[in-house]
């Protein structure tokens, strides 16, 4: 799965993209972020509040219990501040 | 049309375009956001704006078709930057194109204000203590969703 990351869920995670395979009990969103936690400090710390984060998959923003493949593309990131 | 690019436009350049091509055109709605200089008490030295290629320009011409479905517009361009601006520069341009001024004054209204909340931006200030992220106010989520509420015209 490729995986992008923006604004400070970038910022402290350190890194913008990475490709990754899911293990199988990784079923929706909410799962790859629960997941994505236990790789590190900058992740624990990016998703330590899980209802700050929005995330698009496949470029369509969806909620939590949104189911991911390993062919989507999935972005993570905080609430967005366009104009 | 939409744009989003690193360089600056010309509010002129692109006006003059829009409505040579049209004479049905009878006014144009016109938003030009700057970087301002502060935030709060604090100076800001610079912003920089990431976006998501592809995903970011999806969905402004989303908000543009929107737009067109609820007025009956001639035309519309909305042109974003990205990178690093300092105060002063151009972030957005919206132009909406009408026969008539209420249309183009109303969906110009109505396109920046979902900007703030529905286009894939987001924007770190960068000031003299350090940098911060952007988080987006509750006047600018209660402006977008407002238009949510209002019927379709």
């Amino acid at each position: 799965m490729q995986i992008l990351y923006f604004g400070w869920v970038r910022s402290r995670i350190g890194h913008d993209t990475e490709t990754l395979q899911l293990p199988a009990n990784i079923e929706t969103v909410a799962d790859l972020i629960e997941w994505l936690k236990l790789r590190g400090k900058g992740y624990a710390y990016a998703f330590e509040d899980s209802g700050a984060i929005r995330a698009a998959v496949n470029h369509e923003i969806v909620p939590p219990d949104t189911l991911v493949r390993n062919e989507d593309e999935v972005a993570l990131f905080p609430p967005m501040t366009g104009g | 049309m939409i744009r989003v690019q690193k360089e600056d436009f010309d509010i002129g350049i692109e006006i003059s375009q829009l409505t040579a091509k049209n004479t049905e055109i009878g006014g144009l709605g016109i938003f030009v956001g700057l970087v301002r200089d502060h935030a709060g008490d604090e100076k800001i030295t610079s912003m920089t704006l990431e976006h998501y290629p592809g995903m970011t320009e999806k969905h402004l011409k989303r908000l543009e078709v929107e737009a067109r479905e609820r007025w009956p517009l001639q035309d519309v361009l909305i042109i974003h930057r990205h990178g690093k601006l300092v105060p002063g520069e151009r972030i957005v341009l919206v132009v909406t194109a009408s026969s008539h001024r209420e249309s183009s004054l109303e969906s110009c209204q109505f396109l920046i204000d979902r900007l703030k909340t529905k286009a894939p931006f987001w924007k770190l200030e960068n000031m003299e203590s350090g940098a911060k992220w952007v988080e987006p106010l509750e006047e600018d989520c209660a402006a977008s969703d407002r238009w949510l509420r209002m019927d379709k015209r």
